[in-house]
């Protein structure tokens, strides 16, 4: 089986602060890896090295055990990269620009241009196939970089933010795209929307400052935090001692506990019994996002560091 | 799958050239409007004794020019579209890429450059020896254009930074130099400072081969030296010090 692995792979930029640091990852190449972290957390980057795009400062990655550096030559064959804010030429039209991709990749113009072809219909955006790009919508032109790298027939494709900037609607369409692709080929997705990695994903990593915090399916994930169950309390209760797991004050101000099952069935029955109004679930990505990144962002954007808060 | 060089190099014709004149043609007018300018500001201000130079000039601005202008079209496709880096991470190499992206340069320039040669054909007394020698600065300062297009392509991170360089470079190769007059017009000792530019060199050998101005052998073999040399020196730079991947 293909496998992706890097080996204390790290990145800085100049003499800026350190982009990539130390990574290990070991990664099977089949259906979705999302890679979720914020806004200069090092995803860009790891995408852009594992892509030979962009050389690390230290350590190795390598995809089937050639490396990315040493033989670029060899996985390019196998690759194809969408960066993030990637735009179609303005004056091109999306039969043009994916033929010209095509043959960029050593494919005749004929078979080009069929492949193109089957790609626009792939995508569903056949009748867009000779409308100028500078004609199209936001989402539109990201379906058609979309079917550009996926025209290419590449095992291993790395999707950048593929839906930032794009309106729910749009997004959606993708997301079904994006589950219908996967099928054949390895998609490498980074994305700040933890929702789109919870719809898409097989496996998720988290990253944070350069740091690769923790990787998995979304059920070890959950296990790897040890509190599976969130109980979110819907009203004000800070009367009620909590001791069954982990508590943060959520963003409406009430509390959420991050619990074991029988915790959060212990803790179910006495805010039955104190008639109180609350929702039990498994935690979702978010949570486990929180969990792991440590912080937790107000709504007003203001950070506080820990994330753990103690109920009374 | 058996990938052709050939469509790889095509690739870049299509996209800079054939398309862009294809879908966008005032794009052309562009390529069009500046060396016709010189053309007709310097025959009206010479009474049209300096037309036939005026054309010969416009050949090595047009050259000139539109090798420089790869450096704002790879800058636009790397910096702004990012379609550079879905190049760089695909089977296409650094050379394949720069010589189609530089043929695409020579296809825009085709249509001034059928212009300008009607011109030459009808205007001015030129052997064919001289049509060789012409064609061939022509190529080297072709050459010296996209060398340093490329290099300064790679190390600008944004369209300003580009625009900056390309518009230095362009002032200090094609519109400083004397390429529109003879070199003698210049007064001295500032001729010396002309030759810090090497499309005086082409300049030159043009003007010789039109039969503008008469260079000893010694000199026409200088001009050619220096001319190949620097041409070769740029390009060198440009392949090794360019950067593809970044770092």
């Amino acid at each position: 089986m293909t496998r992706i692995t890097c080996k204390k792979l790290s990145k800085r930029y100049g003499k800026g602060p350190i982009a990539l640091d130390n990574v290990d990852l070991s990664l099977d190449t089949t259906g979705v890896f999302a890679l979720i972290g914020r806004n200069g957390a090092g995803k860009t980057t790891l995408v852009r090295i594992l892509s030979t795009t962009l050389f690390p400062t230290s350590g190795d990655a390598k995809i089937d055990g050639v490396d990315v550096v040493g033989e670029a030559d060899e996985i390019r064959k196998r690759i194809a990269v969408l960066p993030q804010e990637a735009r179609p030429i303005p004056w091109m039209t999306p039969r043009e620009l994916i033929t010209s991709y095509l043959m960029w990749r050593g494919v005749g113009y004929k078979n080009a241009g069929k492949k193109a072809s089957e790609a626009l219909d792939l995508l569903g955006i056949t009748k867009f196939g000779d409308t100028m790009h500078s004609h199209m919508s936001g989402g539109t032109k990201r379906k058609v970089l979309v079917a550009t790298v996926i025209a290419s027939g590449a095992d291993i494709i790395f999707l950048d933010e593929p839906t930032t900037g794009l309106d729910p609607i749009s997004r959606g369409e993708m997301w079904d795209l994006l589950a219908k692709l996967k099928k054949g080929r390895f998609i490498f997705l980074t994305t700040h929307y933890l929702e789109e990695a919870e719809a898409l994903a097989d496996r998720i990593g988290v990253l944070d400052e350069g740091k690769l915090l923790a990787i998995g399916s979304l059920s070890e994930l959950r296990r790897k935090t040890g509190y599976p169950y969130s109980v979110k309390i819907l009203q004000k209760a800070d009367h009620i001692k909590i001791k069954l797991g982990r508590v943060i004050r959520g963003r409406d101000g009430n509390l959420q506990v991050f619990t074991t099952k029988k915790g959060a069935d212990e803790l179910s029955r006495r805010l039955i019994s104190n008639g109180i109004k609350f929702a039990t679930n498994p935690v979702s990505l978010e949570d486990i996002f929180y969990f792991f990144v440590k912080k937790k962002v107000d709504e007003g954007g203001e950070e506080t560091g820990g994330g753990e808060w103690q109920g009374a | 799958m058996a990938r052709s060089v050939a469509s790889q190099i095509f690739a870049s014709v299509l996209v800079n050239a054939v398309y862009a004149m294809k879908n966008f043609p005032v794009m052309l007018i562009n390529t069009m409007l500046t060396p016709f300018s010189f053309i007709i500001v310097i025959t009206f201000i010479s009474h049209g004794a300096l037309f036939g130079l005026a054309v010969e000039g416009a050949l090595i601005m047009t050259m000139v020019s539109n090798g420089l202008g790869l450096q704002g079209d790879l800058s636009h496709l790397k910096n702004d579209l990012k379609v550079q880096e879905m190049v760089v991470g695909s089977p296409t190499s650094a050379t394949i890429y720069i010589v189609g992206m530089a043929i695409s340069e020579l296809v825009y320039a085709l249509p001034t450059l059928a212009i300008l040669v009607v011109l030459s054909f009808f205007f001015l007394n030129v052997s064919v020896i001289g049509a060789i020698a012409i064609g061939g600065a022509l190529f080297l300062m072709f050459v010296v254009a996209i060398a340093l297009g490329f290099f300064f392509s790679t190390i600008t991170s944004d369209v300003i930074q580009s625009f900056a360089f390309s518009g230095m470079l362009s002032t200090l190769l094609s519109a400083l130099p004397p390429v529109y007059y003879p070199i003698t017009y210049i007064p001295m000792p500032y001729q010396y400072i002309a030759y810090i530019s090497p499309t005086t060199y082409a300049a030159q050998i043009v003007q010789n081969a039109a039969g503008f101005i008469n260079l000893s052998t010694a000199g026409l073999v200088v001009d050619w030296i220096v001319l190949i040399a620097v041409a070769v020196v740029l390009m060198s730079i440009a392949i090794k010090k360019s950067r593809w991947v970044e770092v």
